[in-house]
């Protein structure tokens, strides 16, 4: 970073960029501050929003009308199960397509990625056929399988092209010293995936967790995640911006804090191997 | 380089993600494809019969089924090219030194975090409103009309929802991407006297479009299957203006109970999406290879 | 490796755990999230103190949502509900088909025979109650008696559809934010297509001929839509065409509306001076009519219903008969008032001096309903029944699309004949596709 970079430049690029960043989190920023207002006051012009009392009334009708922390847990179960599972299924398959490429591998990747484009709303009838036959309806268990297999095509490729920047000459070496094929894969190739990893298990954690379609269709009462809890706020009578807003709060707050304290990690392996 | 063993191994390990996948893809798909030659209609059990392909015949000739067609291109294509200009923008300024960049960068993935159905319910009421709306406050603020969103341009508000989660995305993707970029070469540049627009499209440029086509390659797989957005703030209308094939396919099998219908829309969804797949793979296949 | 799996494994435990049956019987019951209900489920301590041994789920949905997440349900026999609030559409159809369970043995102290008869006709097949109701509603219009007084006119208590658009002319106030009508607007069978096929029955218009034949092509219907369009799109609200019943009653609740023609049970909420700006303005009529002998209103019920193949039958049994009793709305009296009591089920509730004392709109909502005739629902001879609906299972369908069109035209996307011209178009595809017509 030799570039010389005067302070007033800097200055025109800060304000900005807060400015831009401030605009792209605003709405998020804006139903926190609604979710602490009453009912009449969350509709007012957006000044008199801001001067009107706080209060945490919504958060207390929600909180009386709704089981936030089984949903919540549910959300965690089926968002961290499915990611596990599917780590476990493509470590090994994106592990052996980096290392031990075939003629066909880019076709197996790619006709992987392939069965993500299938539209879910298509096939979710003989879907609920089949798990109402396996007494799968509203279990955890059903949506983590459903979620494990629907992200499984994207968690291969993300290891995939993370797995391909590892240069191949360590593991040679590693060979070269007698390291078996396990040893190789446990002492070599672990610590060096492990941001890949960890990136690639964030990143599925959110996007099981913000999965709508499936959870809200294959859940009733038992295992229905968050995304089921923000459904019953959705238009409900009379005013309610404000129990929007806290229940939308509630909803989102846990992945944006995970989301927030993780961002290096999820960066720094969010590259599908664009990076060169 | 691999031996005949470790191949042997590869295999093993592949497998279980293939056979997976496979079964997720062949079960539901062969009795897709099976109601799709039914007569099916879950209100009217026992009333299953053989009719060729009636369903795939009415699908197609559905008035609404080209709206859709032509509505998702628009949705999917619109996304596309605001997330990807918009990201690498906002990638270009977010590479510069400035104060603050930790939280800047905060503020500006947190959309993505964001559950689909949260973020089209809280465009919906708390911007887009035409009545109550933040929007509408702005505008009747400074004296103007309220504008309608969703009645006026309902596409365009869903393009513009779903962009606003897709943007940090394509945002992540293209910073990484240029920060990798080697700094020497861009001063070589400068010294040699290259405009800042020079430098973008001759030495950033080619650098990020790898970073491009795999944020092309995702949101794609993601976008064709747009559905929450639409269900919450338009059901797919007024009339069928913001209907796509996703949706089209979700008032066949699921609002009118046709799943015979709904099952040939869905085998038309799935062929169509494949021509894309394959279309995009080409194109990321020769760009992964590089 | 052994962290992941034993992590796994108490995902999968605790997966099991969930299944696990209790000691007490536990229900699930889906409902549609509208005002009454989610009252219930805050008064829930009285029933758990009657009955130690049940416990309740709720799934609370949006009315679409809903009825697609049960029908659903019920017909692939899913098994994810014990209890269903289903509206007057489904009962008959999902009763004749067997799905659900009959509640003729029902306790004599029920009093079933309390039911309002046009609401309990509706529920009944082949003399088999198959559901009972919880509320039931009509339409009616609601206006601000001070907007009114301010305009120098007076709401007849049978108004036309003329003095409607006069009285509307006059209230608007689109500076103010007043706009002198609010209608339903947002596509959907139960949305805006029972406002506008209610509406069409009081203008001699008809779904279908005897023969099945779509009549949108009708002048009935012609007069309906442009009538309909002129008065949103004069006295409307901005975005009427995503408007609902919540949306509306949020308007019409911080004073934004003049009139509002819609359901009965409405008037509990725009009353009530918690939630309600204009609580204390409001006056009731009966919904419009033409002089052709048939007024535009509705008649529906939400109802809870046992699917059949529950393994909780006699505990869902228990419920529907405590959540639909009249011990259940005298609880509701007692905790909130007598005009929050879920109305428009008992002829009781209707004698009881104390509630027409608490509720000044009882009377009209008992001669809404009553005046309704799903038999015969608009002037001419119909092959369906339902008065804002028509009980075929392509009706969900059918309505929603349409409905989309009429949408489209309040939306100013297409004109009155174009929207008319695709309905009949669609509708007569549907139905040859259905094989009611050749």
């Amino acid at each position: 970073m030799a570039r010389n970079v005067t302070n007033r430049r800097k200055a025109v690029v800060t304000v900005l960029a807060w400015l831009v960043g401030l605009a792209i989190f605003f709405p998020i920023l804006w139903i926190f501050i609604l979710s602490f207002k009453s009912e009449g006051d969350a509709i007012k012009t957006p000044f008199e929003v801001l001067g009107s009392a706080w209060t945490f009334e919504s958060y207390a009708t929600v909180q009386e009308r709704s089981n936030y922390f089984r949903h919540f847990w549910n959300s965690v179960v089926i968002s961290v199960g499915s990611t596990l599972i599917g780590l476990l299924i493509a470590i090994p398959a994106a592990w052996a397509m980096a290392f031990v490429p075939g003629k066909r591998t880019k076709d197996v990747l790619m006709w992987m990625l392939s069965t993500k484009m299938l539209p879910p709303v298509g096939v979710l009838v003989p879907i609920y056929l089949l798990f109402r036959n396996l007494g799968l309806l509203d279990t955890r268990l059903g949506l983590v399988i459903v979620l494990t297999l629907i992200n499984l095509p994207i968690i291969v490729w993300m290891l995939y092209t993370y797995f391909k920047e590892i240069p191949g000459e360590i593991l040679e070496a590693a060979r070269m010293d007698g390291a078996s094929l396990k040893n190789e894969l446990i002492h070599v190739l672990t610590p060096m995936a492990v941001p890949g990893i960890a990136s690639t298990l964030l990143l599925n954690i959110i996007l099981a967790w913000n999965e709508a379609f499936w959870t809200l269709n294959l859940t009733a009462a038992k295992a229905a995640p968050l995304t089921a809890f923000i459904a019953s706020y959705s238009s409900p009578e009379g005013l309610f911006y404000a129990k929007l807003s806290a229940a939308s709060t509630m909803a989102i707050a846990p992945i944006l804090i995970m989301g927030w304290f993780s961002q290096k990690q999820l960066v720094r392996g969010l590259t599908f191997g664009a990076v060169k | 380089m691999a031996t005949k063993a470790s191949r042997a191994a590869a295999r093993l390990m592949i497998s279980p993600a293939v056979l997976l996948l496979l079964g997720w893809m062949i079960v539901p798909l062969s009795m897709t494809l099976y109601f799709s030659f039914l007569r099916y209609n879950l209100l009217m059990p026992g009333m299953e019969e053989f009719t060729g392909w009636t369903n795939y015949r009415f699908f197609l000739t559905d008035p609404a089924f080209t709206a859709a067609l032509w509505n998702t291109l628009l949705l999917v294509g619109g996304v596309l090219l605001i997330t990807t200009v918009g990201g690498t923008l906002l990638a270009l300024l977010m590479d510069q030194p400035f104060w603050g960049q930790g939280i800047v960068r905060i503020l500006v993935i947190a959309p993505f975090f964001v559950m689909p159905t949260v973020s089209a319910l809280v465009w919906k009421n708390m911007f887009m409103n035409p009545v109550n709306g933040l929007f509408a406050h702005v505008a009747k603020f400074f004296g103007l009309q309220p504008y309608d969103f969703l009645a006026q341009a309902p596409l365009g508000s869903i393009i513009f929802i779903v962009s606003w989660q897709w943007l940090p995305f394509a945002t992540l993707i293209l910073l990484t991407a240029l920060q990798s970029l080697d700094q020497e070469q861009l001063e070589a540049a400068e010294m040699d006297g290259a405009g800042a627009l020079s430098r973008f499209f001759y030495i950033m440029l080619p650098h990020l479009a790898r970073a491009i086509t795999v944020v092309i390659l995702i949101q794609t797989i993601f976008l064709l299957s747009v559905f929450a957005e639409i269900l919450v703030t338009t059901n797919g209308g007024p009339g069928v203006a913001s209907t796509n094939l996703t949706y089209l396919i979700y008032m066949q099998s699921l609002l009118q109970f046709d799943v015979g219908g709904g099952s040939a829309g869905g085998v038309v969804a799935i062929i169509l999406a494949n021509i894309v797949a394959i279309f995009l793979m080409r194109m990321i296949g020769k760009n992964l290879e590089a | 490796m052994s962290v992941t799996i034993r992590a796994l494994m108490g995902a999968c435990a605790l997966g099991a755990l969930g299944t696990a049956a209790l000691a007490e019987t536990t229900i699930t019951v889906a409902t549609v999230n509208n005002g009454d209900m989610i009252r219930m489920q805050g008064l829930m301590d009285a029933f758990y103190e009657a009955h130690p041994d049940i416990k309740v789920e709720w799934v609370t949905l949006e009315e679409n949502v809903l009825r697609q997440r049960v029908t659903q349900d019920v017909a692939t026999k899913g098994g994810q509900f014990d209890v269903m609030t289903i509206g007057t559409y489904e009962v008959p159809i999902w009763g004749e088909r067997g799905w659900l369970v009959s509640l003729d043995d029902l306790p004599e102290s029920y009093d079933a025979d309390d039911i309002l008869p046009a609401i309990r006709g509706g529920l009944t097949v082949d003399d088999h109650l198959y559901a009972a109701p919880f509320y039931g509603e009509s339409s009616m219009v609601m206006y601000r008696k001070d907007l009114m007084e301010a305009a120098g006119l007076e709401m007849p208590e049978a108004p036309t559809w003329d003095f409607i658009k006069e009285a509307a002319a006059a209230m608007t106030d689109k500076a103010g934010e007043v706009y002198g009508i609010c209608l339903r607007g947002k596509a959907g069978w139960g949305e805006n297509m029972a406002f506008l096929t209610a509406m069409s029955n009081s203008y001699g218009a008809r779904w279908f001929d005897m023969d099945w034949k779509p009549q949108f092509d009708s002048e009935a219907w012609k007069a309906t839509l442009t009538d309909y369009l002129d008065l949103m799109n004069n006295y409307g609200p901005p975005g009427a065409s995503s408007n609902g019943f919540n949306e509306n009653l949020a308007l019409f609740q911080s004073g934004k509306c003049g009139m509002w023609i819609d359901a009965t049970v409405a008037a509990s909420f725009v009353t009530n001076p918690t939630d309600s700006t204009v609580a204390d303005k409001v006056g009731f009529a009966l919904a419009p009519d033409n002089g052709l002998g048939k007024r535009g209103n509705w008649l529906w019920a939400w109802n809870l219903g046992i699917p059949a193949g529950t393994q909780k039958e006699d505990a869902a049994k228990t419920f529907v008969e405590w959540a639909t009793s009249k011990e259940y709305l005298a609880l509701v009296a007692e905790k909130e008032g007598w005009a929050n009591v879920p109305p428009g089920t008992r002829t009781s509730l209707y004698e009881n001096p104390e509630y027409l004392e608490a509720a000044p709109f009882a009377q009209m909502t008992l001669d809404s309903i009553n005046a309704a005739d799903p038999q015969h629902p608009t002037v001419d001879e119909v092959p369906y029944v339902g008065v804002q609906f028509v009980a075929i299972p392509e009706f969900q369908g059918l309505g929603t699309a349409v409905g989309q069109q009429f949408s489209a035209a309040l939306a100013g996307q297409v004109t009155a004949e174009q929207a008319l011209q695709s309905a009949q178009m669609l509708t007569e595809r549907e139905m040859m596709k259905a094989g009611y017509i050749k």
